[in-house]
C-alpha cells in the first residue's frame, strides 16, 4: 500500500526522472511508428492491389515477420551497429537512434500486415469505379489507402502499442543507459529487480493507461469508420 | 454535337471454356436513348461493360468514333447496377472521377456543386455517402457519372432495385440528359420501361444480339421469335 502510494507521489509531483522517461519512450516509439508507417503503408497497401511475380512470397514473409521475437531484433541491429559491424562507423549503438531503428523494423511488418488487410476488401469492391474513370496507379493507390483509413489508423495505433510496451530489442541495442536510453519498459525491468517497486509502479501504471488509451482509440476508430461502409 | 458512333466488331467472351457473349458485330449511331434489352443473363452487362472497355479478356474490337473503348473511358460515364459507394461524403464521391483530369479547383467545386444540386443531394453534401437510401444512392451514381460532362452515358440496369417513384425520376433525369445531347446506352429487362425511353432498341438473348431496331419498329413488329416471345412475356 505504501509502495503504491509512493508512486502515486512520484506521478502526482511530474518526477523529474519519470517525465523523461516516459519522454523517451514516447519519443522513440512515435518516431519509430511513423517510419515504419512510411515503409508499412504504401508496401502493404501496393502488396493488396497488384499482383506480381513471387508477390505470394511476399504476402507469407512479411506476415512472418509480424510474430519476430523483439531480441531476436535487438540482436541483429546490435551486430549491425557494433563497432567491429557493417554500420559501426556511424555510432549509433547504446542511442535512441539505434532503438529507434529496432523498433521500426520490428513494428513496420504489423503496420505493412494490418494496412494489406485493410486495403484488400476495397480492392475488389472498387476496381470497376476505378477502371471506369480511368484512375492511374497513383490515384489507384492513394484512393484505396484514404477509403481504407480508419483500418490504417488501427494499423498505425497497434504498431505503436506493440513499439511501447517492447522491452527485449531497446534493452539491448540501447543498453538501459541512465537518462540516455532508458525508457518505460527497460526501466521497469531494473527497478524491479532492485526492489525499487515505487518507480516501477508508477511507469507500470502510465504505460498501462497509454495501452488502454490505445485500444479505446482502435475501437472508436473502428465505430466512426463503419459509419463510411455501406451494410444494406 | 455529333452522335458519337459504337462500333463492335466481332467481340466474343469466355469465361472458363464458356461462351458468354458473342460474337456480335453492331454499329450504333443513333442518337439519343438506345435500349439494351433482354432476358435476366442474356448478357446485357457484359455488352455495356464491353461498350465501356471494362471487360480485360474478350477477341474482337470495341471502339467508339474509331477509337478503342478501352482507351476512350474518359470520353463516357458509366452507372452501375449496384452502385459502388466510396468510403467518403456524397461530394466525396462526387467529384472521385475529376481527381483523374487537371481541371483548376474552383472549376471541380463548381461542377460538384451543380451536379449536387441537379441530384438534389445538397443537403446530404457532407454526410458519408454510405448513408443515403437506395433511391439517393442511384441519383449519387448517375451524378458522379456525369459529373465530367460525358458524351456517352452507359447505366447498367440502374432501376433494377428502384421504387416506381424514383425510377419515374432517374428515366426523367435521363430524358433531361439526352436531350443536352448525350448518347445513353441503357440496359433493362423490363419492356415498360424499354417502351418510355427507347429511342432504338438492341436485343440480346443467350449472348447473341438477335434483333437491332427503332423502338417503333421492334415493338409494332419484331422479326425474330425470341423477341415476340419476350414481349409476351414468354420468355
Amino acid at each position: 500500500m505504501e509502495t503504491l502510494h509512493q508512486a502515486w507521489l512520484l506521478m502526482a509531483e511530474f518526477d523529474a526522472a519519470l517525465v523523461q522517461i516516459v519522454g523517451l519512450s514516447l519519443y522513440v516509439s512515435l518516431t519509430a511508428t511513423f517510419l515504419a508507417a512510411l515503409i508499412g503503408i504504401p508496401l502493404g497497401a501496393v502488396l493488396a492491389i497488384w499482383s506480381f511475380p513471387f508477390r505470394g512470397v511476399l504476402v507469407v514473409l512479411s506476415t512472418s515477420l509480424m510474430a519476430l521475437p523483439p531480441v531476436v531484433v535487438g540482436l541483429s541491429v546490435y551486430l549491425l551497429l557494433s563497432r567491429a559491424g557493417p554500420l559501426g562507423a556511424l555510432g549509433l549503438l547504446f542511442t535512441p537512434s539505434a532503438m529507434i531503428i529496432a523498433q521500426t523494423i520490428l513494428i513496420a511488418p504489423i503496420i505493412l500486415a494490418l494496412t494489406r488487410e485493410a486495403v484488400l476488401p476495397l480492392c475488389r469492391e472498387y476496381d470497376k469505379l476505378l477502371l471506369s474513370v480511368d484512375a492511374g496507379p497513383g490515384l489507384k493507390l492513394s484512393t484505396l489507402i484514404w477509403d481504407a483509413r480508419f483500418g490504417v489508423m488501427t494499423a498505425l495505433l497497434a504498431g505503436f502499442g506493440r513499439a511501447l510496451a517492447e522491452v527485449g530489442a531497446v534493452l539491448i541495442v540501447g543498453g538501459n543507459i541512465n537518462g540516455l536510453t532508458r525508457v518505460m519498459t527497460t526501466t521497469i525491468a531494473l527497478e524491479t529487480s532492485k526492489g525499487n517497486l515505487e518507480l516501477a509502479m508508477a511507469l507500470g501504471s502510465i504505460l498501462l493507461l497509454i495501452a488502454i488509451s490505445v485500444n479505446a482509440a482502435i475501437h472508436a476508430l473502428a465505430r466512426f469508420g463503419r459509419r463510411y461502409e455501406v451494410t444494406r | 454535337m455529333t452522335t458519337p458512333v459504337l462500333i463492335f466488331s466481332k467481340v466474343e467472351v469466355h469465361a472458363r471454356g464458356h461462351r458468354l457473349l458473342g460474337p456480335i458485330s453492331a454499329r450504333v449511331d443513333t442518337p439519343g436513348i438506345t435500349v439494351v434489352m433482354g432476358p435476366n443473363g442474356a448478357g446485357k452487362s457484359l455488352f455495356l461493360s464491353a461498350a465501356h472497355g471494362l471487360l480485360a479478356g474478350h477477341s474482337g474490337k470495341v471502339t467508339w468514333d474509331g477509337v478503342a473503348a478501352s482507351a476512350s473511358r474518359t470520353d463516357r460515364g458509366f452507372v452501375f447496377q449496384t452502385t459502388p459507394i466510396l468510403r467518403r461524403s456524397v461530394s466525396g464521391n462526387i467529384v472521385f472521377p475529376l481527381k483523374a483530369r487537371n481541371l483548376p479547383a474552383a472549376e471541380k467545386a463548381e461542377r460538384v456543386a451543380r451536379a449536387l444540386s441537379e441530384a438534389r443531394l445538397t443537403d446530404f453534401a457532407r454526410k458519408p455517402a454510405a448513408a443515403l437510401s437506395g433511391g439517393e444512392r442511384k441519383r449519387l451514381d448517375l451524378a458522379r457519372a456525369m459529373v465530367t460532362s460525358p458524351d456517352v452515358l452507359l447505366l447498367d440496369e440502374p432501376a433494377a432495385n428502384l421504387d416506381p417513384a424514383s425510377t419515374s425520376e432517374l428515366e426523367k433525369s435521363l430524358r433531361r440528359i439526352s436531350d443536352r445531347g448525350v448518347k445513353i446506352l441503357i440496359s433493362t429487362h423490363d419492356v415498360a420501361q424499354a417502351r418510355r425511353l427507347a429511342g432504338d432498341i438492341l436485343f440480346i438473348a443467350d449472348g447473341a444480339l438477335v434483333e437491332q431496331a427503332s423502338a417503333a419498329q421492334f415493338f409494332q413488329s419484331p422479326a425474330s421469335s425470341a423477341a415476340v416471345k419476350y414481349l409476351k412475356g414468354d420468355l
